[in-house]
């Protein structure tokens, strides 16, 4: 009893040391909550030096709070109890925030750098004139390959993934949408097809491909490639250029007869109360030297024109993940489905990974 | 013991956890599992979950790889644990045994995918023996390894506490019987850390059928489970109704599962 | 003799199984690349990175704090739920209450964290370090009886009534017999709610709001981005500290332990003495 007690004292008083040292290092960053900006952002998704830089020059606090998928991220804003000021939803996802009244316009008038931005990624289907978005990043949906096994030309379509020389060297992201949805442009059908027939089909053509197959994975597909576990991988470019940091055998390639354009947008959630932090950032990041510094971290495509100006000559022409307006024209932009559509096509996903083998 | 007024202290912060946290929870996933996606009052979850083949395998699937990673588990563990009632500074030893389940999953996972890749430490060390690079990853066996790995302080614990209330003069009594030692351990020494060994199963059976994320990170979602599929039923499809079904299904093979082991006579004899 | 090496190559064998994921990981934290694959060479650069990220070292205080004071009470709720179901005689309320007991542990905790969320909003409880607090709480009272249930039940009924024979009032016996005898399993109850703690995601990740964070849901929610080696680094320094504070409890805790079985040893001396 007197060995419990004594152990109950001393957890209580590391307790206690770790309180007052946690309520010290608050204050020291100086958090007061009105001066403050409540930012919900993926993990890791922005430069941490430009966070420093943005407190200096404004006086803002930014609080820096993370989410690792778009429906997690809904969940908590859509059920209140939080102030988040800003967040980074991908298109579909800002489509369904919109379509349940969770965002607020952005006031114009207030944005100073919205001319900075690429009209590619402008006034895009999920967001007509960009009401409620600002670009933060955006990419593509492609093909990886590592050329230790497979020589430089030989992938090129979707179609090249279901060759049997690739037996059991393929990776795929664990993403309903996006499988049957290269599936789909194979068939030469869009990636927001609805119709069951037409999904069953891309099912049925993507159980042919199962003996490829090697693995279902997520993030980690980035730490898979980069050991060399497989030949080839299908993956958004943002990972891609991730993995291609770490092993330089790795290439990237958009298929030419078309594939998924994704975006990650800034957007004002409805739970956002200080608005003049929310503006002083918009524009902080719009300015094309902190978005190219960004960039450069992040190690995805920039919306920025201006910024991409700044970026090194290499980046600039890198046709990997600055794509030509042939292909980007080529390309769709995932739309927000109806959730009995969503299901079918998660539906349809399961039962390909239960059944392969 | 009499039952007295102080004795309230016992029943009323359990009682209140049981009831706001267990109970409401329960409550709350029985209700959202009669609503389909489109929010509209329905049993097609249940009709869906019993009727389609994949939920029935998924469900055979969690329990079969629940149980073969209990039984492995078990086999490492209680030598493990055995052997360490007998060392000195055991409570050290068994101290660093918990140690290793203070790193992060996700970061330990990662480490295994390093180690087990076709260029990781152990394949290195194969080539070395001239044996071919294997594949280790995506396989029945690297998942279930990974998985023990990560429950097995979870069932040394009980298991060594069981055995430190073992009485040592038992076991010497019934060596000096004549007893060899497969008897004395049948007859004495496993009969008498039972509780322990059931402490232990219970901890490592019970979360394993729920197990997710480790069957696509190491399994590359080969096999799916019933924590796979409402993992994504909450995050992907959203279909909260459809998950909490299955939640609903999970709760209720554990409760079968409590009442088939559980208690049954009052005071159960000591065997 | 030689059984004996051969059951301590087993031990050796377990805890090197134990301790090679770790080793890789801390390997790994003095890499001169970004990422877990690939050794480039030694360097400290993630030790310095981490030193500076107040952001990170605020994180890991905070998580600590939560894991230690959650843990503290889950165990102490979970032991006295123990008892109170120990007392229950009936096995079909029992099994009642145990499978009760289970439900958090058997639920994924998507669905423990989505059901949180909407009881906290729903009573208006605003999110943040109390509404995170509870639910580790909530979670981990489970395992702890779970480890506590099972020395109560080895606990012979003929201790118990040769105390009450002595006089011992139901407070003594409970303070001078059970909790001396349960507090191996509390002990251990208490170190598998403070793992569950740490390691949580999910469940926090629902509950959480207004900046507070823990260090799980930091590093699930950097995978998409590729996880940095300042989070080994952040590992191995954690690590270590742990192992110093183990050992040092263990070697502190041991004196003071020969100094009490001498004490005891010689009391015993005295009283056999006194009586032959």
């Amino acid at each position: 009893m007197k060995r419990l007690i004594s152990l109950v004292v001393a957890i209580l008083v590391a307790v206690a040391g770790l309180a007052l040292w946690s309520a010290h290092l608050q204050k020291s960053q100086g958090a007061t909550g009105d001066n403050t900006l409540n930012l919900y952002n993926w993990g890791d998704y922005i430069d941490p030096a430009l966070i420093t830089k943005f407190e200096k020059q404004t006086g803002y606090h930014v609080n820096y709070e993370t989410f690792d998928s778009n429906e997690a991220m809904y969940t908590k804003i859509k059920q209140g109890g939080t102030d988040y000021d800003l967040t980074v939803p991908s298109e579909y996802m800002i489509e369904k925030m919109k379509k349940a009244n969770m965002l607020i316009p952005l006031d114009k008038s207030k944005l100073t750098g919205l001319k900075n931005m690429s009209p590619d990624v402008m006034d895009r289907s999920f967001d007509p004139g960009n009401r409620y978005s600002i670009p933060y990043f955006w990419g593509t949906l492609g093909i990886i390959y590592n050329d230790k096994f497979v020589h430089a030309g030989e992938i090129q379509h979707w179609n090249d993934l279901w060759k049997p020389q690739y037996h059991d060297n393929i990776m795929l992201v664990d993403s309903a949408r996006d499988i049957l949805g290269f599936s789909l442009v194979s068939l030469g059908k869009s990636m927001n097809t609805t119709d069951a027939p037409t999904l069953q089909a891309a099912k049925g053509k993507l159980d042919e491909l199962a003996p490829n197959v090697k693995a279902v994975v997520a993030d980690e597909i980035k730490m898979y490639m980069a050991e060399n576990e497989a030949a080839i991988a299908v993956d958004w470019s943002g990972e891609a250029a991730d993995m291609m940091a770490e092993n330089a055998h790795l290439h990237y390639v958009v298929p030419s007869e078309g594939s998924n354009l994704w975006f990650d947008n800034l957007v004002i959630p409805k739970t956002a109360k200080h608005f003049k932090a929310i503006y002083a950032f918009l524009n902080f990041m719009m300015t094309p030297k902190n978005a190219a510094q960004n960039a450069e971290y992040v190690g995805y495509s920039t919306p920025n024109q201006a910024a991409l100006k700044l970026l090194p000559k290499a980046v600039q022409n890198d046709q990997q993940f600055y794509p030509s307006e042939a292909i980007i024209r080529r390309s769709e932009v995932y739309q927000d489905l109806d959730p009995a559509v969503v299901g079918m096509y998660n539906d349809l996903f399961l039962e390909f990974k239960m059944y392969r083998k | 013991m009499k039952k007295n007024g102080t004795s309230m202290a016992f029943y009323v912060p359990y009682g209140l956890w049981l009831a706001l946290f267990v109970i409401a929870p329960v409550i709350l996933i029985i209700y959202q599992s009669f609503f389909d996606i489109n929010g509209h009052l329905t049993l097609a979850n249940y009709q869906t979950y019993f009727s389609s083949g994949t939920y029935i395998l998924m469900t055979f699937n969690s329990v079969w790889y629940a149980f073969l990673i209990t039984v492995v588990t078990l086999l490492i563990s209680y030598p493990t644990a055995y052997l360490l009632h007998y060392t000195k500074h055991k409570q050290l030893w068994l101290l660093l045994i918990i140690l290793p389940t203070w790193i992060n999953l996700l970061l330990k996972a990662y480490a295994f995918i390093g180690i087990f890749s076709q260029n990781g430490g152990i394949n290195t060390f194969l080539g070395m023996l001239g044996i071919a690079p294997k594949q280790f990853l995506f396989t029945d066996f690297s998942f279930i390894f990974v998985a023990s790995y990560i429950e097995i302080p979870f069932m040394i614990l009980p298991i060594f506490n069981g055995i430190e209330e073992l009485n040592e003069s038992f076991v010497n009594a019934s060596r000096d019987l004549g007893a060899k030692w497969w008897q004395t351990f049948t007859k004495v020494i496993w009969p008498l850390t039972i509780s322990g060994v059931k402490s232990g199963v219970q901890a490592v059976f019970i979360p394993s059928l729920s197990l997710f994320m480790l069957t696509r990170l190491i399994g590359g979602n080969r096999v799916i489970t019933l924590g796979t599929a409402i993992e994504e039923h909450f995050l992907v499809t959203m279909n909260w109704g459809m998950g909490s079904t299955i939640g609903v299904v999970l709760i209720v093979a554990m409760v079968i599962i409590m009442f088939l082991t559980g208690e049954r006579k009052k005071r159960g004899r000591r065997a | 003799m030689r059984k004996f090496k051969w059951s301590n190559l087993y031990l050796i064998l377990v805890f090197v199984i134990l301790y090679v994921p770790i080793a890789y990981l801390i390997l790994y934290s003095f890499s001169k690349g970004d990422a877990m694959n690939h050794y480039h060479g030694f360097t400290w650069a993630h030790y310095a990175a981490l030193f500076a990220d107040t952001r990170m070292i605020q994180i890991v205080i905070d998580t600590l704090l939560l894991a230690l004071l959650s843990s503290l009470i889950a165990t102490t709720i979970g032991t006295l739920g123990a008892l109170a179901i120990h007392r229950t005689s009936r096995p079909f309320v029992k099994n009642t209450v145990l499978s009760l007991n289970n439900i958090l542990m058997v639920s994924p905790d998507v669905i423990i964290g989505a059901s949180f969320l909407i009881f906290y909003t729903a009573l208006k409880i605003p999110l943040g370090f109390g509404s995170v607090l509870m639910s580790h709480i909530a979670f981990s009272i489970p395992i702890v009886v779970l480890m506590v249930l099972p020395k109560l039940q080895e606990m012979r009924q003929s201790m118990l009534d040769a105390a009450r024979d002595l006089g011992s009032t139901n407070a003594q016996i409970l303070s001078r017999v059970v909790v001396p005898f349960i507090t191996p399993g509390i002990l251990s109850g208490f170190f598998m709610a403070f793992t569950y703690s740490l390691d949580d995601f999910a469940v926090t990740f629902f509950v959480t709001g207004n900046g507070f964070s823990t260090l799980a849901v930091e590093i699930y929610a950097r995978a998409r981005q590729g996880i940095s080696l300042e989070i080994n680094a952040l590992s191995g320094v954690m690590f270590v500290f742990a192992l110093l504070l183990v050992i040092g409890y263990y070697f502190i805790q041991q004196s003071s332990q020969t100094r009490k079985a001498k004490h005891k040893a010689e009391s015993e001396a005295k009283l056999n003495e006194a009586t032959h």
